[in-house]
């Protein structure tokens, strides 16, 4: 039995937490550019942290559940409904059978994430579900989601008997997200290996303006218009690794944040790195909003990276107890 | 053959570390990077998740949470990888010369698939003729990949067919062989790029179903073979 797309949205895509171990022959991660949601959507239904899910962007596709399933939404909000009902983000859904699932507005933020109790029967492609759209590769057939797409989902007795005759039913428990701010534009980075190249007037540009995410802007990267920088040396740079938040500048003194899609290597100067704990934070923002940036040393990245880790492990473990309370055992 | 000790490691975030032997093509210092991401995979780094070597770096991309779990409290995974590194890249190394393949590419250099082959023989004062013969006159070395699957940078052209980038990417297609500086590529798959195009291969670099999806592997040897368009479209 299927999750079947009745109206494709505009940028759907299966992902994971990203695939990796081929950057070598040029293939990139990927996976979803808001991991943190994407780990806690899996949570909240049991799942493992590296479980398929399908990263929605608005206006997002249209679901219809053949079979009962337990989800849940995170990330962005996006007014999900189900049969045409107003639903919450970060609480555990139970569906019934022949259930709708739409999204009615942008409200906050940028991506969502769907995740589906026991995943997506999907073929794993180099040890990841994670679309790869440029290899036409992973995920659903290596592309965006469709219309008339059908996505196998597992069968789960149990679920059909919580639910009853309800036709949904929301559970009395929601993943308290309140210690990560979900809409901050002030970014923590490291400073790269090309900083100290950059004029002294650009350094303190860097971290005193503002940058504005302009509408070039994807699952590659984010193309920011804002002061223009200027290096001291023109010196061209032989290309080398790059990787998710590496902020480079750009020839025409503009600079360009890297997300998830992006390239394995680069020549342009790194003058930044946004520290991973703000990755998620950076995914959620949309064209038209301003970052700014604000150097930080490894200390502090790595000590908000474990704190971040720790939220997510309470959060796995809290909620399998939920579950396993409501006789939802874990996988 | 150099056995290169001289080499600088610093952070590419919070997650990755680098290694650079220096900023420049250059295939003595190419042979290290690979030798080293050869001991690096044999003798893996606990932590370390992937490594991606380049001309003349090598990057490792790092779990940092794992590492933290194993090392004394207090410790930055950072310092700690860095440390590691720096231990390592003493060990003395056996270099290979030649352990890469050679692999022949049949290109067509038609007009047809060759959008700035006229325009670069223009910039250069050359014929399209001189400039095909020059691409075709040695064997390439593919120094790494990266950019896009199966990606492969290949040098050094002859300095006479040297050429900067495009200023503006525009769309070229998949098979498409080009020119950047004095480094010579095929895209393996349609994709925006600055690369100046003088040919197309039938050949696919990139195969997202073999269990190894890219054809060429860094340490191979290239040579171009012209074909014409009939062979082309039979190929």
């Amino acid at each position: 039995m299927n999750l079947r797309v009745i109206k494709g949205g505009i940028l759907d895509s299966v992902q994971d937490n990203g695939r990796y171990g081929y950057q070598h022959l040029g293939v990139n991660p990927g996976g979803a550019m808001d991991r943190l949601s994407a780990q806690i959507a899996n949570i909240l239904v049991g799942n493992s942290l590296n479980d398929a899910v399908i990263e929605l962007h608005f206006p997002a596709s249209e679901f219809f559940f053949e079979q009962p399933a337990l989800i849940s939404i995170s990330g962005a909000d996006f007014m999900a409904s189900i049969n045409g009902d107003e639903v919450p983000s970060h609480q555990p859904i139970l569906v019934s059978k022949f259930s709708l699932l739409q999204f009615y507005r942008m409200k906050a933020g940028a991506r969502a994430y769907l995740s589906v109790r026991g995943g997506f029967d999907l073929p794993v492609w180099f040890n990841s579900y994670s679309t790869n759209l440029k290899a036409m590769a992973g995920g659903y057939k290596g592309r965006i989601l469709q219309k008339d797409d059908e996505i196998g989902i597992q069968s789960d007795e149990v679920l059909a008997s919580i639910l009853g005759k309800k036709e949904y039913q929301v559970l009395p428990w929601k993943a308290d997200i309140g210690w990560e701010d979900t809409h901050v534009t002030e970014l923590l980075a490291l400073p790269g290996n090309e900083w100290e190249q950059l004029t002294a007037s650009s350094k303190e540009s860097l971290e005193q303006a503002s940058f504005m995410i302009t509408s070039h802007s994807d699952r590659m990267g984010y193309r920011l218009s804002g002061q223009l920088l200027s290096p001291t040396s023109k010196e061209e740079l032989v290309s080398s690794a790059v990787s998710f938040g590496t902020v480079q500048l750009l020839p025409d003194g503009q600079l360009i944040v890297l997300m998830a899609d992006h390239q394995t290597t680069g020549g342009y100067p790194r003058v930044a790195h946004v520290i991973s704990a703000h990755h998620s934070r950076l995914a959620q923002l949309n064209p038209g909003e301003r970052i700014q940036f604000k150097l930080c040393d490894h200390a502090l990245a790595e000590s908000l990276k474990a704190k971040q880790q720790q939220h997510v492990l309470q959060l796995e473990y809290a909620c399998k107890f939920k579950l396993e309370g409501m006789g939802i055992m874990p996988r | 053959m150099k056995y290169i000790t001289d080499f600088r490691i610093f952070p590419l975030g919070d997650s990755a570390i680098t290694v650079d032997f220096g900023n420049i093509i250059d295939e003595d210092i190419n042979l290290n990077v690979l030798a080293r991401y050869q001991q690096l995979t044999n003798d893996p780094v606990e932590g370390v998740i992937e490594i991606v070597p380049a001309y003349s770096s090598l990057t490792l991309h790092y779990d940092m949470l794992a590492i933290s779990k194993n090392i004394p409290k207090g410790q930055l995974a950072y310092n700690w990888m860095h440390e590691e590194i720096g231990r390592r890249f003493q060990q003395p190394l056996a270099l290979q010369e030649n352990n890469g393949a050679l692999v022949k590419i049949p290109v067509c250099y038609d007009t047809f698939f060759a959008p700035d082959l006229k325009s670069l023989a223009d910039s250069k004062g050359m014929s399209c003729e001189e400039i095909v013969q020059l691409h075709l006159s040695k064997q390439y070395r593919v120094y790494m990949l990266g950019f896009l699957p199966g990606f492969a940078y290949l040098g050094q052209v002859d300095d006479k067919l040297a050429t900067p980038r495009k200023s503006q990417p525009v769309e070229v297609a998949a098979g498409s062989i080009g020119i950047a500086g004095r480094q010579t590529g095929i895209y393996p798959i349609v994709s925006p790029g600055g690369w100046h195009i003088i040919g197309r291969t039938p050949v696919h670099l990139f195969d997202s179903d073999k269990e190894n999806p890219a054809l060429l592997k860094p340490g191979d040897s290239v040579q171009f073979v012209s074909i014409t368009l009939n062979e082309f479209e039979s190929y």
